[in-house]
């Protein structure tokens, strides 16, 4: 018997894996599915839908997707697009060391210190504003927080490093051998581009596309600190957070929770679904 | 296509430097229609640098090169229509096999039926006819190296740069398409630059090869000027003398320098002066003899199926490579000789 | 690399340096307000304050208790340090050496917790620790955390211990070591480099955990971000200085782990967990 299992794997070894599989299973999947049988006994009683038929029929309670997929997808796309440039410059510096890790700073602080300092910095009477009167590129101060642009701002500055340092580990993937092939074989620059390195990464953008849309989406301190948490940036955690820490209704805030999860799991899905229909295989050249 | 006609391709001092390490110390070469050029040396020894400033892919730090009377090293890589086959061949891993083939003619606009055709053609001519429709990562390394010639010979362009295309195969692959190299370019007659450093692949190849070491131009010469004479004890070294020893040369009636208490009878290659100098002998050169006047004591032998390779130290403690017609044990002491003709002295 | 010569392209590599130099100048300039202003005596229509001062320091410490913070932090971040290494360790040595029917299962439960935001999870995890009791808790904030931190070690440690050869643990074994000895004198001092890395990586991330520290931790259990967040969100109620006094001290504990682990790993592991 003993041997048996040994021979498919299972040995005093494979039980090292015990306590962690145990842990994910207590802490993350008994929890989730808690969750989700917590939010179909309402707290008014009874068993139901009543939970999600609310949050679908309340505006104030389902708004909460839109403007929170007006923020993460617009963020998402530009910190994506503006990555891929980005890395395919970086790509080539000899000591990219220096770069990235200034860009590890604002992951590293988090969201809550960089809100403290957009506060400063990007407020009426900060040093942007400042700059931008004293050089007359403006008239008036801007009005970068408390509003939609604050958020904006803030996921662009902590999203956009994260997007980057994923892109740029795919972009350095790609054998930098093909696009000399296609350049000896007259390719120009935007041809190589989208006929050469284009297709190989877009698996790995779809990747990162998916992972930093998930973390825009998720969005929480930064809406409430630096956005307009009853209006536009009344984003959909902020809407879970109410509900279970100001109005204790638990059922509430798990359903709230399981909504935020499928729109994730379902834009996911999508895009991974797309990508599956793209070349999938080494980005290398030759043999791999 | 202008450019295909042409009569010279011309190296005029081409450097390149990396910060304070000069890679390249001004190479001149003019490489004529339809030649193959082999760039032989060992690693480090500027050649690749070399490929890569040719093509583009890297600029120079000063001279030029000219085609005919067209400066092209101001021109991007795009721009210059060469053909180059990489050592890891750097074929397009999302792009069938037709694709791939097919995609320089694209970038120059070909007409669709004339791209088809054109590719159909050299599949055959690399001998890849039915698998045109495959991913490059569903072919085995003879075939990838297949396609990556065909991809940069279809354009037919003026001069094509190989780099190690050979390295990545194993001995009995090289073999092959070593001698696929040969007839490919023996009907399409493209001018080829063909970077390596196994000295038998340039000699089998190459119409002529430049011998590079350490950024610089040791010699240029065929194939059998190299073999039979080289200009430099570094080239000699490379091209297997591998007895290359400091000696003092006499000039009498004859050339004579000597190893240890002999003195032998040799021939100059650059020496004038009596004095201190660089003989060079291959091992198979060197053998025991009745007249031997090199006593050495052997210390390892090898069996090479026709006769036997070892090291033999003299008096001195100088170490000898030969090689010996019959068995030879360690310990044995030998007299080893070779013909004058056969021992290069080189100036020190 | 392959040089751009149209004018086209130099401009356009021009834009994109630029891009990226205006995005650093706005980071650093938003971290550096924090500092200016965390020393400044008032600071309102100058580009500089009116004077320097370090009282909001002295003030900061006592009005938002930071010493009891900072001791919370202490326990949070080194038990969750700790446990996510006992845990996380062997388990990826089990995964790195061992392939077994549903290895491909176990992989996605590992991975799940890294890849759903913490908020989105938090929230029944909260509930969860709530009906437990252990909500409000040091506990309960230490368990939160792991949730993240444990598959984060596994996933970082698995390419660690595939590189080395197994036939090492085989010599040794062929030498007479026990499993005990082996593990102590042959496997500890090989996969010690990565743990180092790994656990640095923890603690750098536990100190910034907002979300999961935020949803469960009561007055005795907050950690320093989430200390900062109150502040920041109860700003007004003291003074503005006094807050960024504190978001100075939560900015050097994360930098100075930051530039420990960063001797250690790459930049880029901090998002990629590891090389492919």
């Amino acid at each position: 018997m003993r041997q048996a299992l040994a021979r498919r794997g299972f040995d005093g070894v494979t039980l090292l894996l015990l306590p962690a599989v145990l842990f994910v299973i207590a802490l993350f999947i008994y929890p989730f599915f808690y969750g989700l049988d917590l939010s179909f006994h309402p707290k008014t009683g009874g068993v139901g839908l009543a939970n999600y038929i609310r949050f679908f029929s309340d505006p104030f309670l389902y708004d909460t997707i839109g403007k929170t997929l007006m923020l993460a997808v617009p963020v998402t796309l530009l910190n994506v697009a503006f990555s891929v440039p980005v890395a395919l410059r970086v790509r080539l510096m000899a000591k990219p060391r220096l770069l990235t890790t200034i860009l590890v700073i604002p992951i590293t602080l988090g969201t809550v210190l960089v809100a403290e300092g957009m506060l400063n910095y990007f407020g009426p009477r900060g040093w942007l504003n400042r700059a931008l009167l004293e050089f007359g590129l403006s008239d008036a101060p801007l009005h970068l927080i408390h509003n939609y642009w604050g958020v904006f701002l803030s996921l662009v500055i902590t999203g956009f490093p994260f997007t980057f340092l994923l892109t740029l580990s795919y972009v350095t993937g790609i054998d930098p051998a093909l696009e000399r092939a296609g350049a000896m074989l007259g390719a120009r620059a935007w041809e190589r581009f989208k006929l050469i390195i284009l297709p190989l990464l877009l698996p790995g953008l779809a990747i990162t596309f998916c992972l930093s849309f998930v973390q825009a989406f998720s969005v929480f301190p930064s809406a409430v600190l630096l956005g307009a948490p009853a209006g536009v940036t009344r984003v959909i955690s902020v809407a879970a957070y109410t509900a279970a820490f100001e109005e204790y209704d638990y059922p509430m805030a798990s359903a709230i929770a399981m909504i935020m999860a499928s729109v994730q799991i379902g834009i996911v899905a999508a895009l991974l679904g797309a990508q599956s229909l793209l070349y999938r295989g080494p980005a290398g050249g030759g043999k791999g | 296509m202008s450019l295909r006609n042409f009569q010279a391709l011309r190296l005029d001092a081409m450097s390149r430097d990396f910060g304070s390490l000069n890679a390249l110390k001004g190479i001149s070469l003019t490489v004529g229609r339809g030649e193959f050029i082999a760039l032989l040396g060992p690693s480090g020894c500027g050649k690749s640098t070399a490929l890569n400033c040719l093509a583009g892919l890297m600029p120079l730090s000063s001279g030029s090169i000219w085609l005919d009377d067209k400066r092209i090293d101001t021109l991007g890589p795009e721009a210059r229509g060469f053909g180059m086959v990489f050592q890891n061949y750097a074929l397009f891993p999302h792009m069938s096999v037709r694709k791939n083939i097919g995609f320089g003619l694209r970038m120059q606009n070909r007409p669709k039926a004339e791209i088809e055709t054109r590719v159909a053609e050299a599949m055959r001519l690399v001998r890849l006819t039915d698998q045109g429709d495959k991913l490059p990562g569903q072919l085995s390394g003879g075939q990838q190296q297949r396609v990556a010639i065909a991809r940069a010979i279809v354009v037919e362009p003026p001069l094509v740069l190989m780099d190690e295309p050979l390295s990545n195969l194993d001995a009995k692959l090289r073999l092959e398409m070593r001698a696929e190299i040969r007839r490919i370019h023996a009907s399409l007659g493209c001018a080829t630059i063909y970077v390596t450093h196994d000295q038998d692949e340039a000699l089998s190849l190459a119409d002529r090869i430049v011998v590079l070491k350490d950024g610089q131009t040791r010699q240029i010469g065929t194939p059998a000027e190299l073999y039979g004479r080289p200009a430099h004890p570094d080239v000699a070294e490379f091209m297997g003398y591998r007895n290359v020893l400091k000696t003092k040369v006499t000039l009498g009636e004859d050339v004579r320098v000597t190893l240890g208490a002999a003195s032998l009878s040799a021939t100059p290659v650059d020496v004038t002066q009596p004095g201190p100098a660089v003989m060079a002998i291959r091992p198979e050169d060197l053998s025991p003899r009745a007249d031997g006047p090199i006593p050495a004591v052997v210390q390892t032998a090898e069996y090479r199926g026709r006769d036997f390779f070892g090291v033999a130290t003299m008096q001195d403690g100088t170490e000898l490579y030969f090689r010996a017609e019959h068995a030879v044990k360690p310990g044995e002491t030998l007299h080893l000789g070779a013909d004058p003709h056969r021992i290069l002295v080189y100036a020190a | 690399m392959i040089r751009t010569q149209t004018p086209l392209g130099r401009l356009w590599v021009w834009a994109v340096w630029l891009l990226v130099g205006f995005f650093i100048v706005n980071l650093l300039g938003l971290i550096a307000t924090v500092v200016v202003n965390s020393f400044s005596t008032r600071w309102f229509t100058t580009w500089l304050p009116v004077g320097f001062t370090t009282r909001w320091y002295l003030s900061a410490w006592e009005e938002f208790q930071l010493p009891d913070i900072l001791m919370a932090t202490f326990e949070v971040v080194g038990a969750v340090v700790l446990l996510s290494g006992l845990l996380g360790v062997p388990a990826a040595y089990a995964m790195a050496r061992r392939d077994f029917p549903g290895k491909r299962f176990v992989m996605l439960l590992f991975l799940l917790p890294m890849l759903v935001p913490p908020i989105t999870f938090g929230i029944p995890l909260a509930t969860v620790l709530y009906q437990a009791g252990l909500a409000g808790e040091v506990w309960g904030v230490i368990l939160a955390n792991l949730v993240p931190t444990v598959p984060f070690v596994i996933l970082v440690m698995i390419p660690f211990i595939q590189q080395i050869d197994p036939r090492v643990e085989q010599a040794a074994r062929v030498f007479g070591a026990g499993t005990l000895r082996m593990f102590t004198n042959v496997l500890v001092p090989l996969l010690l480099p990565g743990i180092l890395a790994a656990l640095l990586l923890v603690l750098v991330r536990t100190i910034a955990m907002f979300e999961l520290t935020f949803l469960t931790a009561g007055p005795t259990s907050q950690t320093l971000v989430v200390a900062l967040y109150y502040a920041v969100f109860a700003a007004g109620v003291r003074a503005g200085q006094s807050v960024d006094a504190m978001a100075v001290i939560y900015m050097i504990t994360t930098l100075a782990w930051l530039l420990l682990a960063l001797r250690f790993v790459n930049p880029t592991q901090i998002v990629t967990r590891a090389k492919r």
